[in-house]
């Protein structure tokens, strides 16, 4: 399979692999676009960051502290509760500033980053470990989420990014792992003795999805009954509350509500207890033939084509198992395999990506909440996905009559503050490069206005997919 | 100045935007063409619950013996709306009661797809695709493939993103509350000119225009009475009543629906996505909240549409049920059969549709969940087949392939 000219490969570079050129960018990938890729591979960090920043759990910790007092108090009916309300309004702004300046901080670092594979490459296994938003607490795990558990993993090998994703208080929150206890556990009999009010069992939520979504994939034939011995495994990973006066928000083994003995997944029996039980399952998972396919599957999706050539996915799988999923020689591989080059752009930009590279080809930062509520109205609010599933992939999810509307009414109100005294025409061949059409450049050389100009860019055909 | 497009230009509007499909080789359906087009033409609303909505406590089987016992806390004996000695209905689901009382609703309290599948993705997507993993349309799409020789049959979704089940080779549209576009505006031409040879990006921004003259029409409806020519501003504040979760919010957001088939507008089936069922926390509060919208949006709906609420058939359905029991955590877990509910003024009255398996520990599926008594796809063929005039072999083989064994349910309508 021949690879396009350089000037077309390195308008890819940017553009398919990356998140869209920044003016100049291209130009920089023209010298060797391979290479240009493969420089934004980095190895992970010697030491691995806190789970959740102090002044994260400090700020859950006041907000909830205020809100149960708030809650008492109005349930009372006591007129204390008035008296209250004002400092939980500060504390819930605080938060939601906290959450917000994480999702503005991500697409301001997608909009000028230099490594946008890099960048493009994280945002993909932040989605493919989905944590989705709910009450204030559990979205602001969100953030720390993603920059603890997933992105200094993301080239490393895949069994730490596993472990470092599932055990993230973040995920344990979304997937109610938290609250899932051993019926036969030591916790169990204690809480049966107490006639405590409060339910006391297994849930499977956290298992399922693991085996289902981050690992082995639905078609790897795993049974109900693998599932709930995973559930099993698993009991016993929980985090410290918010308000633990030390180690708050760290996640920790409760050895009292660990289900006791032996547990067997997928026909491997695990003798080992304890803490140990969970781990050695998930790095067995991990190494599975079938999560290799299954997100070598995801990976040529993500990046070349809904239906993504067999061939690009046989190269992904084979470095993944040579390599013992070594993310960065998946990364690698995905790079060197011409199926990936083909010239004509397969992938419908999803509205953040359609966002962010609006933003680069125009230099722009984003700097305000409010510059990303179009969004909501995409559906792609950040951090909102709607299942652990994660965002849509495909062009039909996407290229929807409702989606083409609300994205031509952003680029109308984007065009006149994002073009500057520039020429449309320039920015249309800095930002597709080789990849701008004829037709495209003639609509916008004859624009009647640099706005006009600039909106023909941004919702064209070859702007619009990757 | 942009400004949202009047009822009178909204006329203007439309005819231009069947010129420009014209032009474009599109069979764009006569929107603004005169209402008795639409009279008596056939409506279907699929409401699909997402995330696997509790069956048990959408119409609670307050007579059957076993309830209390498996549900314990979450068990609604005391406080379900009365169906009969046997069912109840949720207590949010107060609309539902009002039509079930007038002949206009049944419930169908143990139906399932085939497949046993416990995914919410899986099961969603067979739910839609009613066919294997390698299909990527939907099955309201292949209804729409076999009408579209008969009748101007149009599908809309709401929402931004397609839902499969409306996915697949007839072109349909979709809307969800933004911002007005002026359809006649230079720029939108333009880009249409230069989607010209897209297959894709080109139908589905004649397709939004179009819509979005409707929509504006539907929300200026939501104006006090006697308001026309609303300015930009009010247009954007009516459409913000549209957002939220409240009752208020799902019953205009219904209304707003009708008015896309109502009259003179073509579309004839509907796809709406309701998320946030999957309910295995504290399943009480979370799920009647999602209850209310659901009756709110119908009532909306029936509202509405008015005069061809008798023409209508809605049908709410979800991936699967859950756990007959309640779990460790106040919640319930991925189960196999659920309730689907049927409404509409084109329904006959009738008891429950599909047996009542009981809640036995012999009679429970893998000895935890309801198990199902009727294929979903009965349900969608019989009103497909009676209802719409889908072709009866067409039902067996393309809309829902290899299902000959799934008998539609007729006498529905």
């Amino acid at each position: 399979m021949a690879l396009p000219d350089r000037d077309l490969q390195a308008a890819i570079a940017v553009t398919r692999f990356g998140l869209g050129a920044r003016p100049g960018e291209i130009a920089e990938a023209r010298r060797d676009p391979q290479g240009f890729l493969k420089a934004q591979l980095r190895t992970r960090p010697a030491k691995p960051p806190r789970a959740m920043p102090l002044d994260r759990t400090e700020a859950i910790r006041a907000f909830s502290e205020a809100q149960s007092a708030f809650v008492q108090a109005n349930r009372r009916q006591s007129p204390e509760a008035q008296a209250l309300h004002p400092e939980l309004s500060t504390l819930r702004k605080a938060l939601r500033d906290k959450i917000q300046s994480d999702v503005v901080q991500r697409a301001a670092h997608g909009a000028t980053t230099e490594s946008a594979f890099a960048e493009r490459w994280a945002l993909f296994w932040a989605n493919h470990f989905t944590v989705g938003a709910g009450n204030f607490v559990r979205t602001a795990t969100i953030g720390p989420f993603e920059t603890t558990a997933v992105r200094p993993h993301v080239f490393g090998a895949f069994t730490d990014l596993l472990v470092a994703a599932e055990t993230h208080p973040a995920m344990l929150l979304y997937l109610d792992q938290h609250r899932s206890i051993g019926p036969g556990s030591a916790l169990a009999a204690q809480m049966a003795g107490r006639k405590s009010s409060r339910a006391v069992g297994l849930n499977e939520n956290l298992a399922r999805e693991i085996l289902e979504l981050h690992t082995v994939g639905v078609e790897a034939g795993y049974t109900q009954a693998d599932v709930t011995e995973f559930a099993r495994a698993l009991t016993g990973i929980t985090f410290r509350g918010f308000s633990a006066p030390e180690r708050a928000g760290e996640t920790y083994f409760r050895t009292i509500a660990h289900e006791p003995g032996p547990r067997t997944v997928m026909g491997v029996r695990y003798e080992v207890q304890g803490e140990g039980q969970s781990t050695a399952i998930l790095r067995d998972l991990a190494a599975r033939p079938e999560t290799a396919r299954f997100i070598s599957r995801k990976i040529a999706r993500h990046f070349v084509a809904d239906d993504p050539p067999p061939a690009l996915v046989a190269r992904l799988e084979e470095a993944w198992l040579a390599s013992d999923g070594a993310l960065d020689q998946v990364a690698a591989a995905l790079i060197s395999a011409p199926e990936a080059w083909a010239a004509e752009p397969k992938k419908f930009k999803t509205p953040y990506e359609f966002l962010i590279s609006s933003w680069r080809a125009t230099d722009r930062i984003p700097k305000m909440p409010q510059e990303l509520a179009i969004l909501t109205a995409l559906g792609q609010r950040p951090f909102y996905a709607s299942s652990p599933e994660g965002w849509p992939e495909e062009e039909a999810a996407w290229a929807t009559p409702d989606g083409i509307i609300k994205r031509l009414v952003w680029t109308e109100s984007f065009a006149p503050k994002a073009v500057g005294g520039r020429d449309p025409s320039d920015l249309a061949a800095q930002a597709l490069g080789a990849r701008l059409s004829p037709t495209t450049a003639k609509a916008i050389a004859r624009s009647e206005s640099r706005d006009e100009g600039l909106a023909l860019l941004l919702m064209s055909p070859e702007f619009q997919r990757r | 100045m942009t400004r949202s497009v009047p009822l009178a230009a909204a006329l203007l509007s439309r005819r231009r935007m069947l010129a420009l499909g014209a032009g474009l080789g599109l069979a764009l359906p006569l929107v603004g063409a005169p209402a008795l087009a639409a009279a008596g033409r056939k409506k279907f609303v699929l409401v699909i619950l997402r995330g696997a909505a509790d069956g048990l406590s959408m119409s609670p089987p307050t007579g059957d013996p076993n309830y209390e016992a498996l549900r314990r806390s979450l068990a609604l004996t005391d406080t379900a709306l009365r169906v009969d000695g046997d069912f109840g209905l949720h207590p949010e689901l107060k609309t539902v009661h009002q039509l079930l009382g007038a002949g206009q609703a049944r419930i169908a309290p143990a139906v399932a797809m085939p497949e046993r599948i416990r995914s919410h993705f899986e099961a969603q997507d067979r739910l839609e695709s009613a066919a294997g993993d390698d299909v990527s349309s939907g099955w309201l799409n292949r209804a729409l493939v076999n009408l579209s020789g008969k009748t101007e049959a149009e599908g809309l979704s709401v929402g931004p993103v397609a839902p499969l089940v409306l996915r697949g080779d007839v072109a349909t549209s979709s809307w969800s509350p933004g911002r007005a576009v002026e359809a006649e505006a230079r720029l939108p031409m333009l880009i249409q000119d230069l989607y010209g040879d897209d297959p894709v990006l080109g139908a589905a921004l004649a397709r939004g225009l179009k819509t979005e003259v409707l929509a504006q029409a539907n929300i200026a409806r939501l104006a006090p009475e006697g308001a026309e020519d609303l300015s930009p501003a009010e247009t954007a504040r009516l459409t913000r009543t549209l957002l939220g979760d409240s009752r208020e919010a799902a019953d205009r957001m219904g209304g707003t629906i009708a008015g896309f088939m109502r009259e003179g507008a073509a579309t004839d089936l509907v796809a709406i996505s309701l998320e946030g069922f999957d309910t295995h926390a504290n399943q009480a509060g979370a799920l009647a909240r999602r209850l209310a919208y659901l009756d709110a949006l119908l009532g909306g709906l029936q509202s509405g549409l008015g005069a061809a609420w008798r023409d209508t058939v809605v049908l709410v359905v979800t991936e699967f049920g859950r756990t007959a029991r309640i779990n460790g955590t106040l919640g319930t877990d991925h189960g196999t059969a659920s309730t689907a509910l049927l409404l509409g003024g084109a329904l006959k009255p009738g008891g429950i549709i599909g047996d009542w398996p009981t809640l036995k520990e012999a009679r429970l599926f893998e000895n935890r969940d309801l198990a199902p008594t009727a294929d979903l796809r009965s349900l969608f063929k019989g009103v497909l087949a009676e209802h719409m005039g889908v072709d009866r072999r067409a039902l067996d083989t393309t809309v829902f392939p290899d299902s000959a064994a799934a008998a539609p349910i007729l006498g529905l309508v």
